[in-house]
């Protein structure tokens, strides 16, 4: 049991965040929380389609917020990329803290943040691929 | 990398020659300050002496120095002691007391506290933009049954140093006329914590009949504080039990601390001019470096603010993102952003002084120490321009 506020994992995420920036022309993107809160997480995808399924070629993120805002956005995305869409669409908020070596109580409503942005992403291509 | 430590406001290292003072009295004099046996006397004198020199440093008498846990049983023992005392004055009324928006927490939980168990009904005084009370809402907000007036000497979050003597000169006039009426007096306390290592705390000066401090905020160690109760000033006491500190904080004296306590009050007088000075130079060098980062202010006012206390707004970025990145390089700063508070609200002293949610997030605070050098704040300025753009060039465009 550690008595850190901060898991080393999440304090390495801030420090070295994965899949940071944007992508140009993404297939679906969403932004999630508000400056109000402190958060704002974005979320952009790229979608590629393989015998018949969907998958996350590409995921990328940007993120005001705390050290936890910003390494659970960014473990998510490490967690979805090259996944298929609809397992991808499961990730839940605890399955991120667990696999960033815990959150404290207090910032647990980051990951829900993040898990919330990846649904909307999704939703956002869902709706732009219906058109 | 050599670390570097810019979080005095929060707390300070144990002075060498405080720890020294201190050693004697948890193995050779250890005995119970209440026994009249030669261990419990040589404990006896070593708290007495502390008491003497925390009176010669407030000019109070010993008789009205009482030592407790901290300036948060400090601050808990003034206001709920007093309020019990007045209680049940009136029947048709609750006792009144006026404090600040921008207290410490230690104030405003104690003042909902009482609040809530309607021993007293409270008003928070508003602050201007710069984060100063004004000395003429309090005379507004006085009621016929005001008992308790209690407004901070230094913000700890901002370094605003609150107008305490004109606010205690204007109590003075209102409670002559008040006896004159033959009605009760108000009693004024301040919470000294953040300025009692750069400033005159004599309470003569500044007018008050209650002073709170805390012995780790000058290189004192934590867990010992001070109460300041001006003489015929009636307060029931808090904590039961037996005959301490004149009958007002019972339980056996913490006398190693007690003892470095009144080591350290004794160090800060010599130099307090001087070190006052330093800081300041250090502070100003800080501040414009900071300042030249594109979007940043600076909180307050520097030319009225305490001297080991710089806080800024960054904009586009998070106060506990850029501590984080700080802390990764061994700088240690602190920030009242949402995140930092365990709360999900930013600092209400930033909210009370009229900046936005936004911007408050983005809070910084720097407090310096006696030992921080120009080289340690240059670096934090060749450091600190990194952090924030990093941290903007992750941040989403609104």
């Amino acid at each position: 049991m550690s008595f850190q506020f901060y898991s080393e994992k999440v304090l390495k995420y801030v420090k070295h965040p994965q899949n940071l920036g944007q992508i140009k022309n993404p297939d679906g993107v969403a932004t999630v929380g508000n400056p109000v809160c402190g958060d704002v997480m974005r979320l952009f995808i790229k979608v590629e389609k393989k015998n018949n399924q969907e998958y996350l070629k590409d995921i990328k993120f940007q993120t005001l917020g705390c050290g936890a805002a910003i390494a659970t956005s960014s473990m998510i995305t490490t967690m979805v990329k090259g996944k298929p869409l609809k397992d991808a669409e499961k990730i839940t908020n605890q399955a991120i803290a667990e696999a960033l070596g815990g959150l404290p109580p207090s910032k647990m409503h980051c990951s829900i943040l993040a898990a919330e942005a990846l649904k909307k992403a999704i939703q956002n291509y869902r709706q732009k691929s219906k058109k | 990398m050599k670390k570097i430590y810019l979080d005095h406001a929060a707390t300070t290292p144990v002075a060498p020659a405080v720890l020294k003072t201190m050693q004697a009295f948890f193995t050779k004099d250890f005995g119970n300050p209440s026994e009249p046996h030669s261990w419990g006397q040589a404990a006896r004198q070593g708290i007495e002496e502390a008491r003497e020199k925390v009176a010669r440093f407030l000019k109070a008498q010993p008789s009205e120095i009482i030592f407790t846990s901290g300036a948060t049983e400090a601050i808990n023992l003034a206001h709920k002691g007093l309020i019990e005392t007045f209680k049940n004055q009136s029947k048709n009324s609750r006792p009144h007391l006026i404090t600040t928006q921008i207290e410490h927490k230690a104030v405003l939980e104690t003042c909902r506290h009482l609040e809530k168990i309607g021993w007293a009904k409270v008003s928070y005084l508003p602050v201007e933009q710069n984060g100063l009370v004004k000395t003429k809402e309090v005379e507004r907000a006085i009621r016929p049954e005001t008992v308790l007036l209690s407004v901070m000497f230094v913000n700890n979050e901002t370094g605003a140093v609150q107008p305490l003597k004109a606010i205690g000169q204007l109590l003075q006039k209102i409670n002559k006329q008040r006896l004159r009426n033959k009605k009760g007096r108000i009693y004024f306390h301040t919470d000294a914590t953040q300025a009692v290592q750069y400033f005159n705390c004599q309470v003569d000066d500044l007018g008050v009949d209650l002073l709170s401090l805390s012995g780790h905020k000058f290189y004192a160690p934590k867990g010992v504080g001070v109460l300041f109760i001006r003489k015929k000033t009636p307060l029931v006491r808090q904590q039961d039990g037996g005959g301490q500190e004149y009958r007002l904080r019972a339980g056996t004296e913490n006398v190693p601390f007690i003892v470095g306590l009144g080591k350290a009050i004794e160090l800060i007088q010599p130099n307090q001019k001087q070190s006052l000075k330093n800081t300041q130079k250090l502070r100003d060098r800080l501040v414009s470096g900071v300042l030249k980062i594109p979007k940043v202010r600076l909180v307050g006012d520097l030319k009225t603010n305490a001297p080991h206390i710089a806080t800024f707004l960054v904009e586009g970025v998070e106060g506990e993102a850029m501590m984080l990145l700080l802390s990764e390089k061994g700088i240690a700063a602190s920030s009242g952003s949402a995140c930092t508070s365990g709360l999900l609200a930013p600092s209400h002293v930033l909210l009370a002084m009229g900046y936005q949610s936004q911007q408050a997030h983005g809070s910084l605070r720097f407090s310096l120490g006696q030992a921080n050098t120009p080289k340690e704040i240059d670096e934090v300025l060749a450091f600190l321009p990194e952090v924030i753009q990093k941290l903007r060039r992750m941040a989403p465009k609104l």
